[in-house]
């Protein structure tokens, strides 16, 4: 069967979510969520502020596991081999070794260019020089980023731009070859320029790796994303293609969040 | 004279503003000197007070001599013994506080729950404001019975005790100053680490350890400077015989128990032995000096700033 990029056909599932609930200590941020990510498709999460989504993006790679008193209640279940990835048997360590995140505020470590996208490789105990040369250059002409550091490997990571910045952090988790990029309002602290450049990165990845982004600009949503999932106070609104959810929503809501009546 | 709208108050109430401002900027500028002051003053007493030792005493033989023996009939002024003395319990003292100060620190910083640490960190701090001189006895009377069962031939004043029990006493400087450069990393750092499927140990000796390394040899330094220049401990627990040995089971004399020895005693102020203390404390500024470039250097050539 030809995979498409339209939205019309349907890729296969990546995740799904099922009554997933998430409580930080008694606050119920999450109120039963069911949502399938497509492989290889790209999917925003957009909603107001507070709704919910950047909490749902970061049980995908267990980050709440760091915060005291936070709950996880429902399934996450990560296709092909069906494991639940907010279970407790699960570790949260080899959960977020297969999915890599990317973060509002680039936060490349103080080290070289190099050592930021090897940290992923060296983190999981890969010695050889040749191989870990060898994917660092993978990962960074992904990232559409090697031709402009490639003379200057050596050089610190926060020598670079805004822009470049958010990319090493970018080569930095594909250098892993993750089966899923979770991206949390990746480009809130960058210019237009740089932000269109990681927007055009993103539609590029979709070809490797399984994309799930929050954004609060629903331009880029529109941009991006082949679906798109409105959430609102915990809970999801609405979930479709993304063009038929900008054009064409079922639910009043979001359209009014989508034509801006609030948000 | 009345001009009813005239600007002279605010006029006058600019230019006191001005004038309080000049005032509180000079007293900060005359405390800050103070410690400028403070600095050179010890620098030009024990250079001007060490000038008339070497006038008795070449400076070769105080380099190179290897008997301090200056209260002696037959008086020999090399500084060597003392220096040896200084250095073996300094690395006594740094090689069980900088691994135990910084495991507590990266403990405390990345692995203890908020109540723990809250718990431990004053206890610690506690720790490091018990006088020196009980630290001396606890040496004398508890340390080096307990070390003699290990190495039955150890005399009773030894370096390696005095040595040990300087490294206790720093412990708390070097975890609690490591401990808050650890925890001024952003947490933004430790994020990024742990989504790229690390460790909470990897994340804290590959990215905590070496954002936080300015801080943490900081606190080294510190550490450094407390053990080459304590002296209660290693006076009441190491001996006060001048001895030129790198063994740390003998006992010796430090420069500082040398200079608190002769301080202490009846020596008339005009008597070399007594200038003698004044060239010692030289060679102390240079040792604690060279320690403190040094660790700068280090920490300039390692240190991953964020």
């Amino acid at each position: 069967m030809q995979m498409s990029m339209e939205a019309g056909a349907t890729a296969p599932v990546k995740a799904r979510t099922s009554k997933l609930h998430f409580w930080y200590g008694g606050l119920h941020a999450l109120q039963g969520v069911d949502m399938d990510i497509r492989d290889r498709q790209v999917t925003a999460l957009i909603g107001p502020s507070g709704c919910g989504k950047s909490t749902f993006l970061r049980c995908f790679n267990r980050m709440h596991d760091l915060t005291p008193l936070t709950r996880y209640e429902g399934s996450i279940h990560l296709y092909p081999d069906d494991i639940d990835l907010v279970s407790k048997e699960v570790d949260p360590i080899e959960v977020r070794m297969r999915i890599g995140m990317v973060f509002q505020k680039p936060n490349p470590f103080p080290k070289s260019i190099f050592e930021n996208v090897a940290y992923g490789l060296r983190v999981r105990g890969m010695r050889s020089k040749a191989l870990i040369e060898e994917e660092v250059e993978r990962a960074l002409r992904d990232a559409a980023l090697w031709d402009e550091v490639k003379d200057r490997l050596q050089s610190s990571g926060l020598s670079l731009s805004g822009g470049q910045q958010q990319r090493l952090c970018i080569a930095r988790a594909l250098a892993t070859s993750p089966e899923m990029l979770l991206f949390d309002e990746p480009t809130s602290a960058l210019d237009p320029i740089a932000t269109a450049r990681i927007e055009e990165l993103i539609t590029t990845l979709r070809e490797r790796v399984t994309v799930l982004i929050v954004t609060h600009n629903m331009q880029q949503a529109a941009r991006v994303s082949d679906y798109t999932a409105f959430m609102f106070l915990g809970e999801l609104i609405e979930f479709a293609a993304t063009s038929k959810l900008f054009t064409n929503p079922d639910r009043k809501a979001t359209e009014d969040y989508i034509t801006g009546r609030y948000g | 004279m009345t001009t009813p709208a005239s600007p002279a108050p605010l006029w006058k109430s600019i230019r006191r503003r001005r004038v309080r401002d000049r005032v509180i900027e000079s007293l900060l500028l005359l405390a800050g000197l103070v410690a400028v002051f403070t600095t050179v003053a010890i620098v030009w007493i024990l250079v001007a007070e060490a000038l008339p030792f070497f006038d008795h005493v070449s400076f070769a033989d105080f380099l190179t001599d290897t008997m301090w023996t200056p209260l002696f009939a037959e008086p020999r002024y090399g500084i060597l013994p003392l220096v040896a003395g200084t250095l073996v319990t300094t690395f006594v003292a740094l090689a069980l506080a900088i691994p135990a100060g910084t495991i507590i620190a990266i403990y405390l910083s990345e692995f203890a729950s908020h109540r723990l640490r809250e718990l431990v960190k004053p206890v610690l701090e506690m720790l490091g404001a018990v006088p020196t001189v009980v630290y001396g006895y606890f040496a004398l009377v508890m340390v080096t019975p307990f070390l003699q069962k290990l190495i039955p031939s150890l005399p009773g004043f030894n370096m390696l005790s005095a040595g040990l029990v300087i490294g206790i006493m720093i412990v708390p400087y070097v975890a609690s100053v490591s401990e808050d450069a650890m925890r001024a990393v952003p947490n933004y750092m430790r994020e990024g680490s742990y989504a790229m499927g690390a460790t909470r140990l990897q994340t804290a000796t590959r990215v905590v350890v070496p954002g936080a390394l300015s801080g943490i040899a900081a606190a080294y330094i510190l550490g450094i400077s407390r053990a080459v220049g304590e002296t209660m401990i290693v006076a009441v627990a190491a001996g006060l015989q001048p001895n030129l040995t790198w063994n740390p089971t003998e006992s010796a004399a430090t420069i500082t128990a040398f200079i608190v020895q002769v301080s202490l005693g009846d020596l008339p102020h005009d008597s070399i032995g007594y200038q003698s203390i004044f060239a010692a404390g030289l060679v102390l500024l240079v040792v604690t000096l060279a320690f403190n470039v040094a660790g700068f250097m280090l920490t300039r050539r390692f240190r991953e700033a964020y």
